[in-house]
């Protein structure tokens, strides 16, 4: 007897309709792998035409001085030195501030508030936080620190950074808590350990790749930041590592002299834009190479 | 029953963990339990109003192993974790009854639960390494509860994984991680862990559910052994392994104790109907 009489089994009546039903799903599926060939290139070309103008002016500008001078008035041959310290010491101050408070924040809802009212809320600040534009926080800084302080200063833009760096660590450092199962913590608290040790000694443990290569995207994110340091750090042409004073940072420094008249202005822009992107371009595959060892 | 005797009970009860219950275990205690390690006293658990173990009285025997069997949800696994106090760990579980080990109702809130916690340890369901290395999986629970030096912490750490029939296939390799051992070994390294905190019962959650049969033979042997030095209560949906492995064997059903009786008795002449069905097959 052939399946066929078995109306629950076999829902397609005869050859015939089954090849006809066939034929409409092979051609469903050929325009929609069509369509997304289409959109991925669209993408892709937008990225590619980034990166080759990029690369091609940029390491056309790119030459030793750039690193061994600092920002000089147009025709002098300067270079980007002060600019490259500046960010430096700013984004790893605020990766140094805005780090711990991220994880404390991050282990805080993941460990002791999950499915509190008090943690829902702090979990939705923190998300419109992350998604907020970075120039708000700058302006917010800028209350806050710059006016009240009589002056720009390398410690607001440190502070503007710091604040986009909190909310990314504290999602990561969440998410990643999330998902070490309920079973490991149980066995933890099994052999009769209290809770802060459970959380620092085994669920940070566990989670420290995931937390790391949240970290690193959160660098990656700050170091690329302008808007922040426009109301905050300002930007200085001179030599300063004092934090009290103005302070020159790469991504200030490619805004003002990419829109400037001077052609060795805007090719040292070009040059501070490339490095930028291959120090955000290292950390995401330093991120990716980490999470990928640690699972 | 008026309260003044009803406390008067349990007085006794905290004062002798012991036979002076035959009369109230007829079935079991009397015969068994000359020395109940744990007494458990109309024991009810509930998860919010949901009461999931309904008066429960069970003995542990003082290095004996207590199966303890019976179809999914019919609460044996959640009497482990009575015993434990692993149910506090969740807002909206509690217990009422008693449960007594030296003397104290471990229930009671006062009870301080990591110091339970050490007396009485627990081996999970899955393999729980912690991600760190072997020495220092081990090392971790000993940490909690005692100051040892180096020298002190390593002779725990052989003798446990010595105890737990895993040193010689780790002995070599104290400093690596955890993680890498094979589930059965990863299972050995979790008794080991729990019995170098030396507690005076290991509860077992269903310890070879997650492993292979190889394996699950190497646990059985071990549990064999472990009861020459502990008291233990193991959980399992495997009758056969309740028939190696137990002396005595809990049935339970919708959250009640049906039947306890020695493992031989309760397998070839059950006394209760439902024992009966359960054992042969017929529901569960």
């Amino acid at each position: 007897m052939s399946t066929t009489t078995h109306p629950v089994l076999s829902p397609v009546k005869d050859a015939a309709t089954a090849a006809r039903l066939g034929r409409g799903r092979k051609r469903a599926d050929r325009v929609a792998r069509l369509l997304s060939l289409a959109a991925t290139g669209i993408g892709l070309i937008f990225l590619v035409s980034i990166l080759v103008t990029l690369f091609v002016k940029g390491f056309g500008a790119m030459n030793l001085s750039v690193f061994t001078e600092i920002t000089r008035p147009p025709g002098s041959n300067g270079g980007l030195l002060n600019a490259i310290i500046g960010s430096l010491i700013q984004v790893a101050l605020a990766t140094m501030i805005g780090t711990p408070i991220g994880m404390l924040v991050g282990t805080f809802l993941a460990e002791y508030a999950r499915g509190s009212a008090f943690g829902n809320v702090v979990r939705f600040v923190s998300d419109i936080l992350l998604s907020a534009p970075s120039i708000l926080i700058g302006l917010f800084v800028y209350q806050l620190l710059v006016l009240p302080f009589g002056g720009f200063s390398g410690w607001a833009g440190v502070a503007a950074l710091s604040i986009i760096i909190v909310p990314i660590v504290v999602r990561t450092t969440e998410d990643m808590l999330n998902l070490i199962p309920n079973t490991l913590r149980e066995a933890v608290f099994g052999l009769g350990s209290p809770k802060w040790k459970m959380i620092v000694l085994v669920c940070w443990r566990s989670a420290t790749s995931g937390i790391i290569t949240g970290i690193l995207l959160g660098i990656a994110r700050i170091a690329g930041e302008t808007a922040p340091l426009l109301f905050t750090s300002l930007g200085n042409n001179a030599w300063s590592t004092n934090l009290s004073q103005p302070m020159p940072s790469l991504p200030i420094t490619i805004y003002s002299y990419a829109g400037s008249p001077f052609q060795d202005w805007i090719e040292l822009a070009w040059a501070g834009a490339l490095l930028i992107t291959l120090a955000v371009l290292l950390l995401n595959i330093l991120a990716r190479s980490l999470l990928r060892r640690g699972t | 029953m008026s309260p003044p005797s009803d406390s008067a009970m349990q007085d006794s009860a905290a004062a002798i963990p012991s036979s002076s219950f035959g009369g109230m275990q007829a079935r079991s205690a009397a015969a068994l339990n000359e020395t109940a390690r744990v007494a458990i006293r109309n024991l009810d658990f509930y998860y919010g109003a949901n009461r999931a173990l309904k008066g429960i009285n069970l003995d542990l025997p003082e290095r004996q192993v207590t199966g303890m069997i019976g179809p999914s949800g019919c609460g044996k696994s959640t009497l482990l974790r009575v015993l434990n106090r692993m149910y506090s760990l969740y807002p909206g579980q509690r217990a009422t009854g008693e449960v007594i080990l030296d003397g104290r109702n471990i229930i009671d809130d006062d009870m301080d639960v990591n110091e339970l916690r050490a007396k009485i340890g627990m081996v999970f369901q899955k393999p729980t390494p912690f991600p760190m290395t072997i020495h220092e999986n081990i090392a971790f629970g000993v940490r909690l509860h005692e100051k040892l030096s180096r020298a002190q912490m390593d002779e725990r750490v052989e003798w446990a994984l010595t105890r737990a029939a895993i040193w010689g296939e780790v002995k070599d390799r104290l400093n690596t991680n955890a993680m890498g051992l094979s589930g059965g070994q990863q299972q050995r390294l979790c008794i080991a862990r729990t019995i170098a905190v030396r507690p005076e019962v290991i509860l077992f959650d269903e310890p070879t559910s997650a492993l292979d049969p190889i394996s699950t033979l190497k646990i059985e042997e071990l549990i064999d052994e472990l009861k020459q030095d502990f008291t233990i209560a193991i959980v399992t949906h495997n009758m056969q392994q309740a028939a190696r492995c137990a002396d005595q064997v809990a049935f339970f059903y919708l959250g009640e104790l049906i039947e306890v009786a020695p493992a031989a008795q309760l397998f070839t002449a059950p006394q209760q109907p439902r024992t009966q069905e359960y054992i042969t097959g017929r529901f569960g």
